[in-house]
């Protein structure tokens, strides 16, 4: 936490309209998390860890208090600053990997290069160093549903780092994979982070995560109860 | 722009069967639509010409009590033939008619009729009166064809013929059908038949009367003699315009039922593939697309839909519809027994604007029924169309 702080949560609260009133899924979060981290959100399934990561993200917003994400809030961005935020600056990993179904692998790495209106040759060219990055470059032309599980992963890594992004959110991302696959889309990740000085944000409850995570967040009922720096 | 339209280009291809489905539904549209047009245009074309060269000429003057429409007119509707016309007349440039009652014994059988005069000289309208120069009988008749049908009538057929003449004395004589002609055009076929003119101004002891000038392609300067009146050939060709106007608007219903079942497959296609694609939703909100993209997005995929299927109708559309212009669609005399000019074959024709049109209006119609869908996304929330769990 050396480095200077990405995204900066102060007493934020997430409630979600239910038939009988409110629920409050995030209960007064106070969080630091600074350049090139490695870190995990964990904690029991409902216990917040997607609600913060994607308000971090820019897909929701805080019900109360404040998220500074690289010097933005969160509340105060519209529509189009919020996609802004999201198309320069943010990648995405999900945890069902969410590759568009038509494209090759070559054109899903190659949308978020589109949306940013690159040119023909510098997608080329940055599509296919992401997809060295992740050992990829025998798919390019495959479809999605040519692949592993594993492949298309890596695939989605390569998607949210090829414009090399600031942050990544990864929800879950091993939650479909087997452990050989887990722990090799896990050390790709920390290579990642560590060449690229990538901050890189987990939700989590997979043990194979939290053991390469540099820092746990733990999460219970909405608020943060434990907060460490492991070994790693 | 240019990028929504090739993942729109991509996606929709990349969905397949469903797409080719929608795309030759709509196709199917497109062709029966021009086609049906386009048969309108010819039959339209057909008509206009027919009607120009056997009976309107390019206008007409009448004699001031003349009323198609009330053969008791016809005892008064005749006058002197002005004499500014003469050289025109000579010249076969303007064609007079003097037109009378009649009747006719074919076969036993009595038969009232309008007799026409028309003379030998006229070169305005196709009737052949040249034949009547070749003929020595006291009183030469052509008639058509449809009269000859209806009449048991042949070429040489002697048949008694009474009229009244102008003092409205009855007399009657014997005439020869010399030639039967053809034509499309039953206003100067069905139940009557065609006398040189001299013949019947003497009939009638009408001398240098007539009743009609049918204008050939000159101009009439706006003069209209004393005791007549102009039609121009618009007002003519009016009944007939008005028919085929009449058959357009019934193809309206049949647009409006080919219409609806292509749309009611796109739209179904768009509310399904909304529903299914919620996670490329999110995603596509996830990379940084904002919602109204995603909208745009969805409805160019769906308004594409009718871009490939212009193609497609094109590809088997395009040698279809031109057999069809040179080879001409067969109407076997059906419609001509109700009394319409349709010619045997009609041959439809395809301007571009008719094309034109027909695509604007079907790519706008499609555009509105993917739009409608596709509104949905503006107000789905982000993170919850990633989860898929919408609905
Ligand atoms: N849109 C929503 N409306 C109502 N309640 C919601 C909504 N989204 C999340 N919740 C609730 O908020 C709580 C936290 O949800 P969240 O998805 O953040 O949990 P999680 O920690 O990611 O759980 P899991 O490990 O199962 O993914 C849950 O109880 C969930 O039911
Ligand atoms: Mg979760």
């Amino acid at each position: 936490m050396e480095n200077s702080t990405l995204i900066s949560i102060e007493a934020l609260k997430k409630h979600f309209p239910t038939s009988g009133g409110r629920f409050t899924a995030l209960n007064g979060i106070d969080l630091k998390i600074g350049k090139a981290e490695f870190t995990g959100v964990v904690g029991p399934s409902g216990s917040g860890k997607t609600t913060l990561l994607n308000i971090i993200g820019s897909l929701d917003s805080p019900s109360e208090g404040r998220a500074m994400v690289l010097g933005l809030s969160i509340s105060d961005l519209n529509v189009k600053q919020a996609a802004l935020l999201r198309r320069t600056r943010l990648g995405f990993i999900f945890q069902s990997y969410n590759l568009l179904p038509v494209y090759t692998v070559f054109e899903n790495v190659e949308l978020p290069l589109l949306l940013l209106k690159l040119n023909e040759s510098q997608r080329r060219k940055m599509v296919m160093d992401s997809l060295e990055w992740l050992g990829l470059t025998d798919k390019v032309k495959s479809k999605p549903a040519q692949l592993s599980g594993g492949e298309c992963q890596r695939v989605a890594i390569a998607r949210a780092m090829v414009k090399r992004p600031e942050i990544v959110l990864a929800d879950e991302p091993t939650a479909n994979l087997d452990a050989a696959n887990s722990h090799n889309i896990l050390k790709t990740m920390v290579r990642l982070n560590s060449e690229f000085q990538t901050t890189f944000i987990f939700a989590t409850h997979d043990d194979k995560v939290i053991s390469y995570l540099k820092r746990k967040i733990s999460l219970v009922d909405g608020k943060v109860e434990k907060d460490e720096i492991t070994g790693n | 722009m240019k990028l929504l339209f090739k993942l729109a280009i991509k996606n929709l291809t990349g969905a397949g069967l469903r797409t080719w489905l929608n795309v030759i539904v709509l196709s199917f549209s497109f062709l029966i639509i021009i086609w049906h047009k386009g048969l309108l245009n010819g039959w339209d074309r057909q008509a206009r010409n027919d009607m120009v060269n056997w009976e309107t000429g390019t206008g007409q003057f009448w004699q001031s009590s003349y009323d198609p429409f009330d053969p008791f007119s016809l005892t008064d509707a005749h006058s002197k033939i002005p004499s500014v016309f003469d050289t025109l007349i000579t010249k076969g440039e303007i064609a007079p008619v003097l037109i009378t009652q009649g009747t006719i014994y074919p076969r036993g059988r009595i038969q009232s009729i309008l007799i026409k005069g028309i003379s030998s000289a006229q070169r305005v309208l196709k009737l052949p009166g040249e034949l009547f120069l070749k003929s020595n009988d006291d009183l030469p008749v052509l008639i058509g064809s449809k009269m000859a049908r209806d009449n048991g009538l042949k070429t040489g057929d002697v048949t008694t013929i009474r009229w009244r003449d102008v003092h409205g004395t009855f007399d009657a004589n014997e005439m020869k059908v010399i030639g039967i002609f053809d034509t499309n055009v039953p206003s100067v076929d069905a139940g009557q038949i065609w006398v040189p003119l001299d013949r019947l101004q003497k009939m009638m002891g009408m001398p240098g009367e007539a009743t009609i000038l049918v204008c050939g392609n000159f101009d009439t300067n706006g003069r209209t003699p004393e005791g007549w009146k102009f039609k121009s050939s618009e007002e003519l060709l009016k009944t007939v315009t008005d028919i085929i106007k009449m058959k357009s608007a019934g193809g309206i219903v049949l647009y409006i039922i080919l219409m609806s079942l292509a749309m009611l497959a796109i739209f179904d296609t768009q509310v399904l593939s909304i529903f299914r694609r919620q996670k490329e939703i999110g995603t596509y909100i996830a990379l940084g697309m904002t919602r109204s993209q995603v909208v745009g997005l969805f409805t160019l995929e769906g308004s594409l839909n009718s871009v490939l299927a212009a193609l497609l109708a094109a590809v088997y559309g395009i040698p279809l519809l031109a057999l069809q212009a040179t080879k001409g669609m067969s109407f076997a005399g059906t419609a001509k027994s109700y009394g319409l000019v349709v010619a045997d074959k009609i041959f439809p024709v395809y301007s571009l604007g008719l094309v034109a049109t027909t695509i604007i209006l079907i790519m706008l119609t499609t555009t509105i029924v993917s739009y409608l869908p596709s509104r949905r996304i503006a107000k789905m929330k982000p993170t919850e169309a990633l989860r898929g769990k919408l609905q």
